[in-house]
């Protein structure tokens, strides 16, 4: 491990825990600029999560350990997740710790995680958050994973580093499988993420939400981790799209000058990402809770389809 | 690891095997003494299951070696031979049953069917028979011990026989397994190619043309596949696994499953020697239906060792999807990439021989504490039973297939040998069977979900009965066997390369080439089976992150805010009247995967009318396989039998014609 890689990591860490928050306010302010709404402030998420950690935690009496432990395991899994992508510099000592399939287990662990401590205070709606979570859960994971095995197969290596380099020493052209890939992997981002056309992250109608149903006994401490969890998650799968569709600008090994530029590129990369979500949010309706496993299996399909158009065309 | 001297391993081997039947005639003579039986037999044969396995670890690096013992009939002595391969699945057999053994001590109370005593005789010849039979070279051997090992779970299946649906269970299991016998004793009739030798040996110096291979290799994935329970033979599996008491259960899903595919894996690569690719596509369908089957039955499930059963139905689909990919890879003299899935197949039986045990166990000590099987029933059991809450949470993890657990590990290996092949050769295979890591993906993630499920009902929420509350743990025997089995998990699933580099002279002596890792230092810490550059995974290193991350969270959170907690009622969305019976059931739990996966299922469902005074609900979910193919053929016996009854008469008169017939039809074939 060099002191650079080094660098380069502490740096992709910092920017991941203070960059979440900022997203998850950015796709906030720019909902609400469509919605012709007065935005809150970019940082509105940093205030939320000062005060949730200032107040009390509230536990049920029946909890049992795993309610406690599983924000801080949530928390870590997402954070290890933002240190294993390339946001930055492909030069990351973490990043040969996992590769993409482990990355996609490190989210199903933290989703395990997040489900069993909902059922854990045995209320109907927990249970229900658990069930649907799980629900969305396996049909992303394997729709997930197809995008990111049609990526290995292009860079021959499930390393993202060196899928991330490969990809952004190609030349420019639309690879038809990258395209597939790419409109799979945006629908399985909405699903992870719990946005709307899947889950309405700003709900808490009992009947639609999954992501809401699942925090529902946190407070305090325990569900200010959770929260920047969640931004972390959108943070790192956004990050995980860009690395792979939108390769440019991330720095590689030994090229400094890259690594200053690399920041800014990363935020407005995010910035137009960001926009494109709130765009998302703001046209499309929330479906149906029976209409989800129909939505993933469309994007698991098109994942597929992006692994055979890969094949045959060899592009 | 040093070698032992020549043939010092396989005499311990048979020392132990020969000290596990002196166990079980031990117990014999102690028949209704529970406290002896109990608390030094089956602990004392653990020791010994311990002992196995480190002569089995020991053997794998070392020659094969032979003995030849003269029992059963004249001039057909026993032949044996402990190489690699059945030294990896012995230890594989050791390190399960030393857990299994201690729990079983611990588990077995007076007064369920058969006397301790006897139980503990079937027990251990069930141990032995499972041992010979990986340690069998020829047909002769192999067949002997294989029905050794399949009587002696019959019985043990059968422990309380009183109960109408477990005689039935054994039946059934009885049944499928001759079926499966059958074929295998054909198998070998093939492989000897007319020379009349039945030992291993000869077999392999046979070359048989591709059509005598094909029928053998078919022969035995049908034979051993009964045995495995590949589809559509799985159907003993979720019968006889929840019949059966938990330690038994255990050793049949965690050791027994791995005999058969021990045998898939001898024949296939052994005594057939060059593999024809489409052997795999068939391993490689077969198991991918097998375990989709699996999996979407598991998410069904309301009775927990049922759910496991069909969960471990799952388990095997995928090892024999590992095994299609490396016949496929052999086929292709691609040796390091038929390395690869094979090694992806070995961990996972290791792997999965420890977790499923780890969580047949837990049932079992929920099953003692609440006499209910039935996950509606259960739920909060993690407050009044944390032992087998927390060592199950393990053997949960594991089955999810998720990182750091040893799960994850053979999951990835078995992903990254499907990346390879589109450098297939056969343009069709390059093109198709990448697809099908779609499936084991999907496969993966619904492990996933009926896992959530399984622990969530039992041991998270509320009790949904009373009197759930005087549940008691585990006891002490009971938690050294969970513990042994979750260290197991643990560190099979924190130091990958240690396991691959003892697995490694399985693999160079079934294919020619170990799994060479990089030749980097600090090696052990990183899995790289192909290059570091391609893939790679340090389970130590993302553990410790983790850890490192939560332990950071954890002191800074406290010392720059507060650790103050309230304990207060459930919020609920300030819902108040909430009672446990609010929870999801299983049922409930199982709900969309029943609704996305309803042409699976043979589901009928009585819904209530609004209008009822007293709502009703039930649904049952069948196995469509009982319809489709066993009862097809059971409407055909009996119409087969029905026209050999015809010539069935009763009267003296009409047998006597008919031997005068035939003989009269006799003399004219042979004047003729």
């Amino acid at each position: 491990m060099n002191l650079e890689g080094l660098v380069a990591q502490l740096l992709a860490m910092a920017v991941a825990l203070v960059g979440a928050p900022l997203l998850a306010g950015w796709v906030n302010m720019c909902r609400a600029w469509l919605q012709n709404r007065r935005a809150p402030p970019l940082t509105m998420p940093f205030r939320t999560l000062h005060k949730l950690f200032w107040k009390e935690s509230v536990v049920a009496r029946d909890a049992s350990p795993i309610f406690r432990v599983a924000p801080y395991i949530v928390f870590g899994c997402m954070l290890l997740a933002s240190l294993i992508i390339p946001t930055l510099s492909t030069n990351l000592p973490m990043a040969t710790a996992a590769d993409a399939i482990a990355l996609v287990g490190l989210f199903g662990l933290a989703r395990l995680f997040i489900s069993l401590a909902a059922m854990d205070i045995g209320t109907s709606f927990g249970t229900l958050g658990a069930r649907r979570e799980m629900l969305v859960g396996f049909l992303a994971e394997p729709a997930f994973l197809m995008v990111v095995f049609t990526a290995s197969l292009i860079s021959s290596s499930t390393s993202l580093a060196t899928t991330v380099s490969t990809l952004a020493h190609r030349e420019f052209a639309i690879l038809p499988s990258l395209a597939f890939a790419g409109l799979a992997f945006t629908m399985v981002s909405l699903a992870e993420n719990a946005r709307v056309p899947v889950d309405n992250p700003a709900t808490h109608l009992e009947l639609t939400m999954i992501h809401e149903a699942l925090i529902l006994e946190y407070s305090g401490r325990h569900l200010a981790l959770i929260e920047w969890a969640s931004s972390l998650k959108l943070f790192a799968y956004s990050c995980a799209g860009l690395a792979i569709f939108f390769p440019w600008g991330i720095a590689e090994a030994n090229d400094h000058v890259a690594l200053l530029w690399a920041l800014p590129a990363l935020a407005a990369k995010l910035a137009i990402g960001g926009f494109a979500l709130a765009a998302i949010e703001t046209t499309l309706a929330k479906m149906r809770i029976f209409r989800v496993p129909e939505f993933l299996a469309t994007a698991f399909l098109l994942g597929v389809l992006a692994l055979l158009v890969h094949l045959l065309l060899g592009a | 690891m040093v070698p032992l001297p020549e043939l010092l391993a396989i005499d311990g081997a048979m020392v132990v095997v020969v000290a596990w039947l002196a166990i079980g005639l031990a117990g014999v003579a102690a028949l209704h003494n529970l406290a002896l039986v109990a608390r030094v037999l089956f602990p004392l044969s653990a020791a010994l299951s311990l002992a196995m396995a480190g002569v089995a670890l020991l053997a794998i690096p070392g020659t094969p070696q032979t003995a030849i013992l003269p029992i059963g009939l004249p001039d057909l002595p026993f032949h044996l031979r402990l190489d690699a391969l059945s030294a990896f699945f012995l230890a594989l057999l050791g390190l399960a049953s030393a857990g299994i053994s201690v729990f079983a001590g611990g588990y077995f109370r007076q007064g369920e069917g058969t006397p301790p005593g006897l139980l503990c005789l079937h027990y251990h010849l069930f141990l032995a028979g499972m041992a010979t039979v990986l340690m069998a070279d020829d047909a002769y051997a192999f067949m002997v011990t294989w029905e050794m090992m399949a009587l002696s779970s019959f019985f043990l299946v059968t422990t309380n026989h009183r109960i109408p649906e477990i005689r039935r269970a054994g039946f059934l299991y009885l049944l499928v397994a001759h079926i499966g016998a059958i074929a295998i004793l054909l198998c070998f009739g093939v492989l000897q190619a007319n020379t009349g030798d039945y030992t291993f040996g000869n077999m392999r110096a046979q070359s048989l043309s591709p059509f005598w291979a094909s029928c053998a290799f078919l022969l035995a994935l049908f034979g051993f596949g009964a045995k495995a329970g590949i589809l559509p033979l799985h159907v003993w599996l979720p019968e006889a696994h929840p019949a059966a008491p938990s330690p038994v259960s255990a050793l049949m899903s965690g050791v027994m499953l791995k005999t058969a595919i021990y045998g898939m894996v001898r024949v296939s690569f052994d005594l057939l020697g060059s593999p024809i690719w489409w052997w795999g596509v068939v391993a490689l369908v077969a198991g991918l239906a097998t375990a989709l089957f699996g999996v979407v039955f598991a998410a069904a499930q309301v009775d927990m060792k049922r759910l496991l059963a069909y969960s471990s139905i799952e388990n095997v689909g995928l090892i024999v999807v590992g095994l299609g990919l490396a016949i496929i890879f052999a086929a292709y003299r691609m040796e390091s990439l038929a390395a690869l899935a094979l090694v992806a197949m070995l961990y996972h039986c290791l792997n999965h021989a420890l977790f499923k045990s780890l969580l047949f166990l837990g049932t079992g000590s929920v099953l003692h504490a609440t006499q209910e099987r039935n996950l509606g029933k259960l739920g909060g059991l993690m407050r009044f039973m944390p032992w087998v809450a927390w060592t199950t949470l393990a053997g949960v993890i594991a089955s999810a297939g998720l990182p750091p657990s040893n799960g994850f590990v053979s999951e990835w290996l078995l992903l990254q040998g499907f990346l390879f092949t589109t450098e297939l050769p056969n343009p069709y295979l390059a093109m198709l069977v990448p697809v099908f890591a779609a499936g084991v993906v999907l496969v993966a993630a619904l492990a996933g979900y009926v896992m959530v499920k399984f622990f969530g009902v039992i041991f998270l929420g509320r009790p949904r009965e009373e009197k759930l509350s005087q549940a008691h743990d585990a006891g002490l025997l009971e938690r050294l066997g969970l513990l042994w089995l979750t260290a197991g998990c643990v560190l099979l699933g924190l130091f990958p390369a240690a396991v691959i580099e003892a697995i490694d002279p399985v693999t160079s002596s079934l294919v020619g080439r170990g799994l060479a890792q990089s030749g980097r230092a600090g090696d052990w810490l990183l899995l790289a089976p192909i290059s570091a550059e391609r893939a790679s995974y340090s389970p130590i290193l993302f553990l410790l992150v983790t850890a490192a991350i939560v332990a950071l969270a954890f002191v800074l959170v406290r010392r720059v805010y507060h650790g103050r907690v309230r304990r207060a009622a459930p919020w609920d969305c300030g819902f108040p009247m909430q009672t446990a019976r609010m929870q999801d059931t299983a049922e409930g739990f199982g709900q969309p995967i029943r609704q996305i996966f309803e042409p699976f299922y043979l589901m009928k469902r009585e819904l209530p009318t609004p209008f009822d005074a007293a709502p009703r609900y039930r649904v049952t979910v069948e196995d469509p396989m009982w319809g489709w193919v066993y009862v097809r053929i059971a409407a055909a016996t009996e119409a087969v039998s029905r026209w050999v009854g015809m010539l069935q008469r009763g009267r003296i008169s009409i047998y006597l014609l008919y031997s005068f017939l035939t003989l009269v039809t006799l003399l004219l074939l042979t004047q003729a």
